[in-house]
């Protein structure tokens, strides 16, 4: 499932992250299971999921690092590294995937050079392959950051990522 | 009192394409024409067809706007909302007949459709609690409260014949009946939603939820008095953005509006709603799991018994029912038993809503009484296949599902006959296949997910599922030989018996089902070494026919130097060098490079 990788890119967190970190958990530690929703809320403010935050967690809510890990590790969601400037996801959803969004995928593999899950090292674009997105109508899908683009062909790729490359 | 209200579809596959935009540069469109006082822009959810978004429609004429751009808007505001002449180049052309403009009930993709659980999708604004409340929102939460006991709700729930709509198709009622007895001195029971719709290509749930949350609340709230529970909790997918605002925005208004809280409708009744964010993992759409997921740990399945009515989350008796399951409970309440149980066939009653998606022209939602066959699904309501290429096969049920051929396509669709021709309703995902589709390939693709999906914690699901996949990919490469089938088809029945959980128990299902019908694909790419639709890479050779003009494109455009040839000759590819990439065939303007 998730990747277990820890990251190699130094830890650049703020005071300021930390203390609204500090706040939501000190609101939230006495709910019921409450664990998925202030990690969620942590990746929300650091962007990802560093074993230095997971320690903050752990011993906030007083539970062994090692469970705050395994529930990083087992959920897609949770990113132990950062993501890139532009998150680019492409649908291998059923509808996408039977009109051809492997060739889609591939070409912003080739294009980007990098592979599902990596970031560029320039640290601007980073490639997910996703499940379903739900705009099964607009089949193949690309989503970059917030932006949606439909109805794709690989050819498409390289014009939509040049948007992005100037940006 | 407005003259003429314009919905603009505000759901996930509108959205991407750009429908808050159209709506903003609509009003202020209006403005600039000084109609905003006589006509009212509403934001709805899903209309359901999905593949003509953006969406538009214009009352009280129902004119049914298509594909509609944010240059489009100056035009039907100044043509159509000032002089009263309709923008017939925007209409959908279904609706447009030599007598005008037909409603969009009489078009081919709505006549055949019986809408209760989308009843208010793309008719109401969703963000707007009293939109809901004027098409007789929370009136059957109030008659539940009011006029019958818990027992009686179940009754009703039980003979109306419900079963959920998530895949498994377990009575509903007799869920609740469970959870209502089986802890007698229970001091604390939970109402959960499964809104974990992690089924790729079905979409149904994220549209009741954007287009018709507090349907989901009421449900919830009645299921609450019917068990005996004061707590629940929606468990939705982090992937779904709009859905997540839109339930917390209703629970906020249902909160304001007494609905939820304490004491609802002064009956002493106290119910109150919990939005938890799943974080992508499908396995957590099964019950146990996702309640582990809700407690805040790893999402893996627990042994049943005991079952969740007894031992549920945070060990207390509970239910977990499906978001369009939910949907259907307050119109059976407000309508009775009987009336719900008029609909469908012997043991499947009322409506599905299907996600149609794939080689199909009219992609999007549909609801129809459950019997209706494949063939008025596909043909009728989605308006066939594009392009003039031949029907293959239809899919349903996700990764947990099978695919269905030609000679199936008469069957009416419901539980048991689903599951009798080897597949399953699942959540109602359907994806079309033409022949350009190898079915070796989606065996493998639906089998890769669930390799990838697999929590890891029994060894038949975590193993098994991993090494039919590396038969699977043997066979693909043109590798593979006969006894694999076998093999294969042994594996399957052993991962299904001896799986903890519903992921690991249907698995294989997506390998056991093409094997049934379309094994004579899986010989080709195993004896002749050939994928007959063309799909897998490894035994796919590109060829030079005698259409080549020798114009050199091809050669230049190959990133291995594979082709050879002089200028105005006839080229020729070398297939030891070949690496399948297709480059040439792309670039080539003769049509001269086929693929075998």
């Amino acid at each position: 499932m998730g990747k277990s990788t820890i990251s190699k890119i130094p830890f650049k967190g703020t005071a300021e992250q930390e203390q609204k970190l500090r706040d939501y958990i000190a609101a939230n530690k006495d709910v019921q299971g409450s664990l998925m929703p202030i990690m969620q809320e942590a990746q929300e403010i650091y962007g990802y999921l560093p074993i230095e935050v997971q320690k903050i967690i752990a011993d906030s809510l007083n539970i062994p690092l090692e469970e705050v890990y395994g529930v990083a590790t087992f959920y897609a969601q949770f990113t132990l590294n950062p993501k890139g400037q532009y998150r680019i996801g492409v649908c291998l959803g059923t509808a996408c995937y039977v009109k051809g969004s492997q060739n889609v995928f591939d070409k912003a593999c080739s294009e980007l050079g990098i592979g599902s899950g990596d970031v560029t090292d320039d640290g601007k674009f980073s490639l997910e392959a996703t499940r379903c997105i739900g705009c099964c109508g607009l089949a193949p899908v690309m989503t970059v950051n917030d932006d949606v683009y439909g109805r794709l062909t690989a050819d498409d790729v390289p014009k939509i990522l040049a948007k992005y490359k100037d940006m | 009192m407005y003259r003429s209200h314009v919905l603009v579809c505000g759901g996930t596959g509108c959205s991407s394409s750009g429908s808050a935009k159209i709506r903003t540069e609509m009003e202020n469109e209006i403005k600039k024409q000084g109609l905003e006082n006589e006509v009212k822009v509403v934001q709805t959810g899903c209309f359901g067809l999905c593949a003509l978004g953006p969406i538009m429609i214009v009352y009280p004429e129902g004119c049914f706007y298509s594909r509609v751009t944010v240059e489009d808007v100056p035009e039907i505001v100044s043509e159509h909302l000032l002089k009263g002449r309709v923008v017939t180049r925007l209409l959908y052309k279904e609706t447009v007949t030599e007598n005008g403009v037909k409603s969009l009930n009489e078009t081919n993709f709505y006549k055949k459709q019986h809408r209760i659980a989308l009843r208010n999708c793309g008719v109401i604004n969703p963000e707007n609690i009293e939109e809901y409340i004027a098409r007789d929102g929370y009136a059957a939460l109030g008659k539940a409260l009011t006029e019958m006991t818990p027992e009686g709700v179940i009754d009703v729930i039980l003979k109306s014949g419900l079963r959920g709509r998530g895949g498994a198709g377990f009575p509903t009622g007799r869920k609740w009946a469970l959870a209502r007895t089986i802890v007698p001195d229970a001091d604390q029971k939970y109402v959960c939603c499964n809104a974990d719709e992690g089924d790729p290509g079905a979409f149904m749930d994220r549209s009741v939820l954007e287009g018709d949350p507090h349907a989901v609340l009421e449900a919830m709230a009645i299921a609450g008095y019917a068990i005996g529970a004061s707590q629940g909790y929606i468990y939705v997918r982090a992937e779904y953005p709009i859905a997540v605002k839109r339930l917390r925005i209703a629970i906020n208004q249902a909160r304001e509006y007494g609905l939820l809280g304490k004491n609802i409708f002064d009956s002493g009744f106290d119910f109150d709603i919990d939005v938890r964010l799943g974080a992508g993992a499908f396995v957590c759409g099964e019950e146990t799991a996702l309640m582990t997921s809700i407690e805040g740990h790893r999402g893996e399945p627990r042994p049943r018994p005991p079952f969740p009515a007894e031992k549920g989350l945070f060990g207390k008796p509970s239910i977990l029912n499906n978001v369009e399951t939910y949907a259907n409970v307050p119109q059976i309440i407000l309508n009775g038993a009987e009336w719900f149980s008029a609909m469908g066939t012997e043991k499947s009653k009322g409506t599905k809503v299907f996600a149609l998606g794939g080689k199909i022209t009219n992609t999007g939602l549909v609801e129809v009484p459950m019997g209706t066959t494949l063939r008025e699904i596909i043909e009728d309501i989605g308006g066939g296949i594009p392009n003039g290429k031949k029907f293959k096969a239809a899919q349903t049920g996700g990764p947990s599902g099978g695919c269905i051929p030609a000679q199936h396509l008469d069957t009416p669709i419901d539980y048991d006959n689903l599951i009798a021709i080897g597949s399953m309703m699942g959540s109602g995902g359907l994806i079309v296949m033409d022949e350009d589709n190898c079915m070796v390939d989606i065996a493998k693709f639906f089998l890769e997910f669930t390799v990838d999906e697999s929590c890891g914690k029994c060894t038949p699901c975590r193993i098994g599922n991993k090494r039919l996949l590396e038969l699977l990919n043997k066979i693909t490469d043109g590798n593979g030989t006969l006894e694999d089938i076998d093999k294969m088809e042994e594996l399957c029945h052993y991962i299904k018996n001896n799986s903890l959980c519903g992921l690991g128990q249907t698995a294989p299902n997506p390998v056991l089902s093409t094997l049934r019908y379309f094994r004579d694909e899986y010989v080709a790419h195993i004896v002749d070494k050939t994928c007959p639709a063309h799909v897998c890479k490894k035994l796919v050779r590109y060829e030079i026919t005698d259409e080549c003009r020798g114009c050199t494109k091809c050669a230049r455009n190959c990133p291995v130097g594979a082709i050879t040839g002089k200028v105005k000759e006839k080229h020729v590819i070398d297939q030891s060098k070949c690496i399948k990439c297709g480059a040439c065939m792309d670039n080539c303007n003769f049509k001269a490079i086929i693929k075998k």
